[in-house]
């Protein structure tokens, strides 16, 4: 600094200096663009990558299966000596556990952001909502000890009287819930927050109370945003791994009964991947078509949800 | 007039039960999370009593649990953490700066990196999990599973989170400051490095200490990298013979897996150390965040 500064007043007394505002080429400069440049360009590598690798030995897996017998088989056995590679198993598996996390996060979370976003005084907020945060911090393999060692046979056995195995759908999916429930609240918050208050004072002005004000005015106002944090919920809880590989067993099972144990997608690529596996073998071959699956499935679920936000956006800022 | 106040007043009534009631409700909710927040810190500790002691940090894994231990699984977490670390503050931040500071929104290219970047912050961590396996530990790069691979696992999925805080500290540097220093003849890069950079160091490290303290709690993308389960030597570089690896979620998840008792007890040990470490660590970042918020 101490060197260029005396020398940038300097230039316009130069009567030759061309108009000012275009500066001298620097090489540096353009370097360093360069190199920032790189470091972004990464993230689209990853994607590539990620793309790649799947669609590789996916496409690979699909010259050995059938793709009919892997979208409409209803048995799943590839590490088997009689192999059966129906996805079905796996893709119930995964969505039962998804929808009995969204029966706790949806209530819980939507009742928290209300809570924080119309009710709360400043000061609660400011505790309450680290709190929260403090629970989408917690490492998931913490939630799969919770609810292998104590939700299952303490609550669900001992409190609830149910009879059902050390390893079931129901204690993942619902504490499942508790780890997907900040994500719902605090995006749905934000969207809340976001609704101008001029909605809120028209519709007290026109007699309505709080409770109407944040039901009928600012929820639907805020629908959108609030769709955006379900559905990235949905996401994550069908991304999770370790709550469903710690407690929900490993058994490929086409049910939807919850007390039962289940596979999930990503169960399954976590357990096959902890056996050493040969590259090529078909075992190997298979977690990348699962993980394929489970990738389509995540990103249509992201893309709702950024759209979603989008239009929201458009519509009030 | 009379008549519609009449009727007001005896709509408040029933108005203000539903109130009531829903106030409760809303209270539940949040009860409700909270207890299950204290509920698991309380049942992990009372489990992990019994086995709390310095021998974990000295033993190394055993399949008699009266002596197991984790130390190689600690020392597996800080080699892929200073990995993880190293890789993710150079390139998190000079993303941010470019985004920020450099990008012409009106490029499609520019814009496509933005989305592409949201768009993985929400790709599922085992996929981050089959990318290292698919391209660091096998396939072009072929490094095996070694504390290298491990690490940029991790530092790929945690990148976004890094840029994304990255972004907003470089943001809220008021622009009178970059104008102010471009007016007295610095650089683009002069400006960026001494006056942007300097005033949102706070915001990106405690944007560098989440993504970190999410890094270490990941289990399931170690697991598919292949981090080892029962090891005997701690790690003693990044790549080759020595550098295979623990780390403590996969000692916990191993722990977990054994049907005895004894074993969940050393299990909930290592729980109750990882959530101490996330504890020291997210305190970090919250002081950091207080300490320098609305500096201008």
């Amino acid at each position: 600094m101490a060197s260029a500064t005396p020398a940038a007043p300097a230039t316009p007394a130069t009567p030759r200096t061309p108009v000012l505002g275009v500066a001298r080429r620097r090489r540096g400069e353009d370097a360093i663009r360069v190199l920032l440049f790189l470091a972004a360009l990464l993230s689209i590598l990853t994607t590539l990558g990620i793309l790649f690798s799947l669609l590789r030995e996916t496409i690979a897996f699909f010259g050995e299966v059938g793709l009919w017998d892997f979208v409409s088989g209803t048995e799943w056995s590839p590490l088997f000596a009689d192999p059966q590679f129906g996805v079905l198993p796996l893709v119930t598996g995964t969505l039962l556990v998804t929808g009995l996390a969204l029966i706790v996060a949806v209530p819980l979370g939507l009742g928290a952001a209300i809570y924080l976003a119309e009710y709360a005084k400043p000061r609660t907020r400011r505790v309450v909502k680290p709190f929260i945060e403090l629970l989408a911090g917690v490492p998931t393999i913490v939630f799969g000890y919770f609810a292998l060692t104590f939700f299952t046979p303490v609550i669900l056995n001992g409190l609830l009287g149910m009879d059902v195995p050390t390893f079931n759908a129901l204690s993942a999916g619902l504490i499942m819930g508790f780890m997907v429930l900040p994500t719902v609240a605090s995006v749905s918050e934000d969207a809340m927050s976001a609704v101008p208050s001029s909605l809120r004072e028209g519709a007290f002005g026109l007699g309505a109370n709080k409770l109407q004000v944040s039901l009928r005015v600012v929820f639907p106002a805020a629908l959108s945003g609030i769709v955006a944090a379900i559905v990235l919920g949905v996401s994550r809880a069908i991304g999770e791994t370790m709550i469903v590989l710690v407690a929900a067993g490993q058994q490929p099972n086409l049910t939807a009964d919850p007390r039962e144990s289940v596979e999930t997608i990503t169960t399954f690529i976590a357990a096959t991947a902890k056996g050493d596996i040969a590259t090529g073998s078909i075992a190997y071959k298979t977690i990348f078509a699962v993980g394929m699956t489970l990738f389509l499935m995540t990103l249509v679920m992201n893309a709702i949800s950024i759209r979603f936000v989008r239009r929201f956006r458009q519509v009030y800022e | 007039m009379s008549a519609p106040a009449l009727s007001l007043r005896a709509k408040s009534g029933s108005a203000r039960i539903k109130e009531v009631v829903f106030r409760l409700a809303m209270l539940l909710c949040l009860g409700l999370s909270g207890l299950v927040l204290v509920t698991l810190i309380i049942d992990v500790l009372i489990d992990a009593l019994p086995v709390l002691g310095s021998r974990l940090l000295t033993n190394f894994p055993s399949s008699n649990s009266e002596v197991a231990g984790l130390q190689p699984a600690i020392f597996g977490t800080l080699w892929i953490i200073g990995v993880c670390a190293v890789f993710i503050v150079p390139v998190g931040v000079a993303t941010a700066i470019y985004l920020e500071e450099y990008a012409d929104n009106s490029k499609w290219w520019n814009r496509l990196i933005e989305v592409n970047i949201q768009n993985l912050a929400a790709v599922p961590s085992i996929v981050y999990g089959i990318l290292g396996l698919a391209f660091l530990v096998r396939g072009p790069l072929s490094l095996g599973r070694v504390v290298l691979a491990g690490g940029l696992t991790l530092g790929l999925l945690v990148l976004p989170v890094v840029i994304i805080s990255g972004r907003e500290a470089i943001r809220a540097v008021p622009p009178s400051i970059k104008e102010g220093s471009m007016a007295l003849g610095a650089t683009k890069w002069q400006t960026v490095w001494k006056q942007v950079l300097p005033a949102s160091i706070p915001g990106i490290a405690t944007g560098v200490i989440l993504a970190l303290s999410r890094a270490i709690g990941e289990t399931a993308p170690l697991i598919v990298v292949g981090a080892a389960t029962f090891i005997t030597f701690n790690p003693s570089g990044v790549v080759g013979d020595g550098a295979g690896f623990s780390a403590l979620p996969i000692q916990i998840f191993s722990w977990i897996s054994q049907p005895q008792d004894e074993f969940r007890q050393l299990a909930a040990a290592g729980i109750v150390m990882l959530l101490g470490v996330l504890c020291v660590m997210n305190g970090l970042a919250i002081y950091l965040r207080n300490k320098y918020e609305n500096k201008w």
